[in-house]
C-alpha cells in the first residue's frame, strides 16, 4: 500500500472517529448548557463524515488500487497527490475550526478564513480528479 | 478495468467536481455573503456528492471487481447495468433542475423514481455476480 494510501486511510480513521463524538454531543442531554459555538457544528459533523472519512477513503484506495498508468509513473505524479491531500485536510480542518466560531460571531471578520476553506477544499478535488483521470482506464499491459 | 467501469468512474468523477464547486460557493458564501440566491443550491450539492459520486464510483467500482461467470455469455445481463447508468445520470439532472426550478415538482419527482429505477437495474445486474469461489 503506497505511503500517500496510508495517510489518506488513516486520516479517515481519525475523522470517522471524531465525526461520531462529534454526533454524540450533538445530541448530549445538557447540549443547551455548552458554549454557543457547539450549536453550530451540524455541518462539521456532516463534513467530517462525508468528506473526512468517506470521501478520504475512497481518494486513498483510488490511489491504491486503480489500473497503473506503467511501470515508470506507476500512479502518476505523486507530487499532485500529497497536494490534494494536504489541501483537502488543511480546508477541512479550517472549515471545522471557523464555522462554529463564525456562525456564533457572524460579524468578526473570520468569514474570509471560510471562503479559504472552501477554496483549500475545491483545489484538493480538482487536482484529485486530475490525478485520477488517467487511471480510470483498462489494465496495463505493458506496452 | 471494463468499459462501463470507466463510464461510471469517470461521470463519478465529474459529479465530485460539481459536488465541491457547488459546496465551495455554498461555504464560500456563508463566510463572505455575494449572492442570497446560491442557498437553493444546496440540495444540487447534496444530490452531486450523494448520487453522482459516492453511488455511481460504488456501482463503478462493484461491475468493476464483482466475481464474473465463467460460462458464456459471462456479462448476461449487461443491459440493466446499462440502463442503471443511463437512468442514473438522467435522474440526477432532473432532480437538481426540479429542486431549482419553482414549477419542477414533477421532474423532481420523475428524477427520483428514475434513480430508484437505475438502483432496481443495478441490483438485478449485480445479484448473479455475488457469488462464492465455486460460483454459487
Amino acid at each position: 500500500m503506497p505511503s500517500l494510501t496510508r495517510w489518506y486511510l488513516k486520516s479517515g480513521l481519525l475523522y470517522l472517529t471524531a465525526a461520531l463524538l462529534l454526533g454524540l454531543i450533538l445530541v448530549l442531554p445538557f447540549r443547551d448548557r455548552l458554549p454557543l459555538f457547539v450549536h453550530y457544528l451540524s455541518p462539521a459533523y456532516f463534513h467530517l463524515f462525508l468528506v473526512g472519512w468517506v470521501t478520504q477513503m475512497i481518494f486513498g484506495v483510488i490511489y491504491w488500487m486503480f489500473p497503473i498508468i506503467s511501470r515508470a509513473r506507476p500512479r502518476g505524479n505523486e507530487t499532485v497527490g500529497w497536494a490534494s491531500y494536504l489541501l483537502l485536510n488543511s480546508g477541512l480542518l479550517l472549515r471545522v475550526l471557523v464555522e462554529p466560531l463564525h456562525g456564533s460571531q457572524p460579524n468578526s471578520s473570520l468569514g474570509w478564513l471560510l471562503a479559504l476553506s472552501a477554496l483549500l477544499q475545491w483545489l484538493a478535488a480538482v487536482l484529485f480528479v486530475i490525478l485520477a483521470w488517467p487511471r480510470v482506464k483498462e489494465r496495463y499491459r505493458g506496452e | 478495468m471494463p468499459r462501463l467501469s470507466q463510464w461510471l468512474i469517470r461521470a463519478a468523477l465529474l459529479y465530485l467536481l460539481a459536488g465541491f464547486t457547488v459546496g465551495a460557493l455554498l461555504l464560500g458564501h456563508k463566510g463572505v455573503p455575494f449572492h442570497p440566491a446560491l442557498w437553493s443550491w444546496l440540495p444540487a450539492h447534496i444530490e452531486f456528492l450523494l448520487i453522482g459520486w459516492i453511488m455511481q464510483l460504488t456501482m463503478g467500482v462493484a461491475y468493476w471487481i464483482l466475481p464474473r461467470f465463467w460460462d458464456k455469455p459471462r456479462d448476461a445481463h449487461l443491459v440493466y447495468a446499462q440502463t442503471a447508468f443511463v437512468l442514473l445520470n438522467v435522474g440526477i439532472w432532473l432532480v437538481v433542475i426540479g429542486g431549482l426550478w419553482r414549477e419542477g415538482r414533477s421532474l423532481l419527482w420523475l428524477g427520483r423514481a428514475m434513480e430508484l429505477g437505475a438502483a432496481v437495474a443495478f441490483a438485478r445486474y449485480a445479484w448473479g455476480r455475488v457469488v462464492g469461489r465455486e460460483g454459487s
